[in-house]
């Protein structure tokens, strides 16, 4: 088992004018060629900062800290150029809102083929029959049509197919979808998940989907990193973390969280909000909302320790299973 | 037969939409609703759900006259609303409230919060003293989780899910009888989402509130519903108890949204069966003849392209609108 993306204890701050703000603290996560890392938890969990700093990405007031390799590479400590190189040939991102990737004045098949010339100095007809080819794998209706349109001719589901269809053009090592599913309807998410299905298996690219959607990992990953206030509270199989949640948090977001599936009296809630990143609570930054908490939590941070089964945890409270 | 609360009757609101060329004048209806009808009792949550344009917020809108209908009847109390005057429509929304999705953006970000509670008092309670205002704001705070303390903090103090608290309680400071919930908890994370939820239902019981419930959401809707309207390019596919709606959905359209929404179960989600949709809902400008789910439903034949299906009844508490939900 190689990982083809590492990330070894990764801090990232940003400075605004009220003082330093902390948004991931310690981040260690990796993943494989053919599988699926689901990252889970709350808005302002440290989710996409996480990814935005391996692609360098992070906005000017943002510094990160720590290790992050792609086979050898320190993304961290590479030059522009050699990021620029990784961006969109070896690890491509997909976004929660495709207009953010797409040029709004540019027709989608020179937009697609343009990644192709740019990155493997392919010829316009070659880049111009990949992109149909791409698009085609994406199953988008009518492509050698699409091909002419702008993006803002096509549904929101098309154009998340085109996003798709852009982030495979270089065939890519690892791709990130931060929230691919997000602004999209259920029945044209379903469309979508089932697409990133087909090409987690048939291209055997590493694939990281960030999603606050507990529902949406279930489908898709093969293990699961749940993050709370920067920090990595739970990781494991997507089996265990289903089956026997350990950490509080997990247990409560998969208690809060309204399923079709069964039916319920009343919604279990977490009590209160999520931490102020400034102003983070002492000890385990979730005691204040945690149905588990005594004194310990209060006074020391507990750190992420590997347990018997493989699955990994942060916190004090003796491990049990959400079967208890 | 129970007093009549709200009776919605065949209620249409077309928007005259340019079309045709930049200097042509040319306007044709988009029909946004499109003869829906349905019954609300005192403390029942009807869930509307669709996918997004289907017409969810313009019917939530209509009922309230925030919009006015093109056509039908929205009977509220025995009188319909689409017929009165500004005046008396402003009297009779003394009752009728709503709480949009977006917290922060539906709140006036000059006001207090305390400021925005308060304001339908002072629209329709003119003669309260200050006080007794006040001790009312800060028990309709104290009622929705605010702290009392916080009433003089302006809405970007507060957290979103704060800001929706905020919403609520404005929605119920005048003990309204139905409020319009138009994806209240949308914009929320999950854990905030369950305490409004959990909110909502604690007022209507406490309120006998009767409740709009309007989502993109069919677990939620479930979680909060007694019954569920399936709205589609601004018809109703399918109206029935949510008991039956969950358990045996009678619409290929509901049976498609119900199989499309995720199971935070691994084994169940990727083992369930799928009715998958193609494509993406049609432009309302230029709906399908006939039945105007036709164009996705992998159920059409060529009736469904000739006649519009009648809602009819599909058993205790059901109606469905499709020729072939029988099959
Ligand atoms: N440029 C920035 N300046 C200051 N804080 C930022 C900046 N970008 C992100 N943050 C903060 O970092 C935290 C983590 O953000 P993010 O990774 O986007 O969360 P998630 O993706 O889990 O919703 C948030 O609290 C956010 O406000
Ligand atoms: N003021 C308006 N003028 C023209 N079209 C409108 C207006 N408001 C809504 N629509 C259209 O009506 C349809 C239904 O919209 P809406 O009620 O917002 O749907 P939903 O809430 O289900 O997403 C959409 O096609 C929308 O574009
Ligand atoms: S009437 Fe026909 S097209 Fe419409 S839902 Fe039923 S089977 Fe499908
Ligand atoms: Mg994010
Ligand atoms: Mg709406």
């Amino acid at each position: 088992m190689t990982s083809v993306l590492e990330i070894d204890k990764l801090f990232v701050s940003f400075a605004t004018p009220d003082g330093a703000v902390e948004a991931v603290t310690g981040v260690s996560l990796s993943v494989e060629a053919g599988e699926c890392l689901g990252l889970v938890g709350e808005s302002g969990s440290g989710k996409s900062q996480t990814f935005m700093a391996a692609m360098g990405l992070l906005a000017d007031n943002g510094t990160a800290t720590g290790h992050i390799r792609l086979d050898g590479i320190n993304l961290l400590s590479a030059t522009e150029k050699q990021l620029n190189k990784v961006r969109g040939e070896r690890i491509a991102m997909i976004f929660q809102d495709p207009m953010t990737s797409l040029t709004p004045h540019m027709k989608i098949g020179r937009q697609l083929s343009e990644v192709l010339i740019e990155h493997q100095g392919a010829d316009k007809e070659t880049g111009r029959r990949r992109a149909l080819e791409m698009l085609d794998r994406v199953h988008i209706p009518e492509a050698e049509r699409r091909l002419d349109m702008y993006p803002h001719e096509l549904s929101g589901g098309l154009r998340q197919r085109v996003m798709i269809a852009m982030a495979l053009m270089c065939e890519p090592e690892v791709i990130i979808a931060d929230e691919p599913t997000t602004a999209l309807d259920v029945t044209v998410q379903a469309q979508i998940l089932d697409l990133l299905t087909e090409v987690k298996d048939n291209l055997g690219a590493a694939i990281v989907l960030i999603t606050h959607d507990l529902g949406v990992v279930a489908g898709l990953a093969d293990r699961v990193a749940v993050m709370y206030a920067g920090r990595i509270v739970e990781q494991g199989t997507v089996g265990d973390i289903f089956a026997t949640p350990t950490h509080p948090y997990t247990q409560g977001l998969l208690a809060c969280t309204p399923r079709l599936d069964v039916e319920t009296e009343e919604l279990v809630t977490i009590a209160g909000q999520p931490p102020n990143l400034q102003n983070l609570p002492t000890g385990c930054s979730f005691h204040p909302r945690c149905p588990h908490v005594f004194d310990q939590c209060k006074a020391q941070r507990p750190s992420l320790e590997k347990m018997p089964g493989g699955q990994a945890r942060a916190c004090f409270h003796a491990a049990m299973g959400a079967a208890e | 037969m129970s007093d009549p609360f709200l009776q919605v009757r065949d209620l249409k609101v077309h928007f005259p939409v340019r079309t045709g060329g930049l200097f042509v004048g040319q306007y044709s209806p988009l029909k946004a609703v499109d003869g829906v009808t349905f019954d609300l009792n005192p403390g029942e949550t009807l869930g509307v759900v669709g996918e997004s344009g289907c017409g969810k917020s313009t019917l939530g809108r209509a009922v309230l006259q925030l919009v006015g209908a093109t056509d039908g009847v929205v009977s509220w109390l025995g009188t319909d609303l689409t017929s009165l005057n500004k005046k008396e429509l402003i009297a009779a929304r003394e009752n009728l409230q709503i709480v949009f999705q977006d917290p922060l953006a539906s709140l006036d970000p000059r006001m207090t919060a305390g400021d925005i509670i308060a304001e339908p008092l002072r629209n329709y309670r003119p003669t309260l003293t200050k006080a007794d205002r006040r001790k009312m704001v800060e028990d309709m705070m104290e009622r929705v989780g605010l702290l009392p303390r916080m009433i003089n903090r302006y809405p970007h103090e507060f957290s979103g899910g704060q800001c929706q608290r905020i919403g609520i309680a404005r929605a119920m400071i005048l003990r309204p009888r139905l409020v319009i919930c138009d994806e209240p908890v949308s914009a929320l994370d999950v854990s905030i989402q369950a305490q409004v939820v959990n909110l909502l239902m604690d007022l209507q019981r406490d309120f006998g509130l009767a409740l709009l419930f309007i989502s993109h959401d069919l677990a939620i809707v479930r979680h909060i519903s007694h019954r569920v309207l399936v709205l589609y390019l601004g018809k109703v596919m399918e109206l029935a108890d949510k008991a039956a709606l969950y358990a045996t959905p009678r619409h290929p359209y509901t049976q498609a949204l119900l199989s499309a929404v995720p199971i935070p179960d691994p084994t169940k989600e990727r083992n369930k069966d799928r009715v998958l949709l193609t494509g993406d809902l049609p432009s309302p400008l230029d709906p399908p003849s006939g039945c105007v789910f036709r164009t996705r439903c992998p159920r059409a034949s060529s009736v469904c392209a000739e006649t519009t299906p009648m809602l009819e009844s599909a058993g205790e508490g059901q109606a469905v609108a499709c020729h072939h939900w029988r099959d």
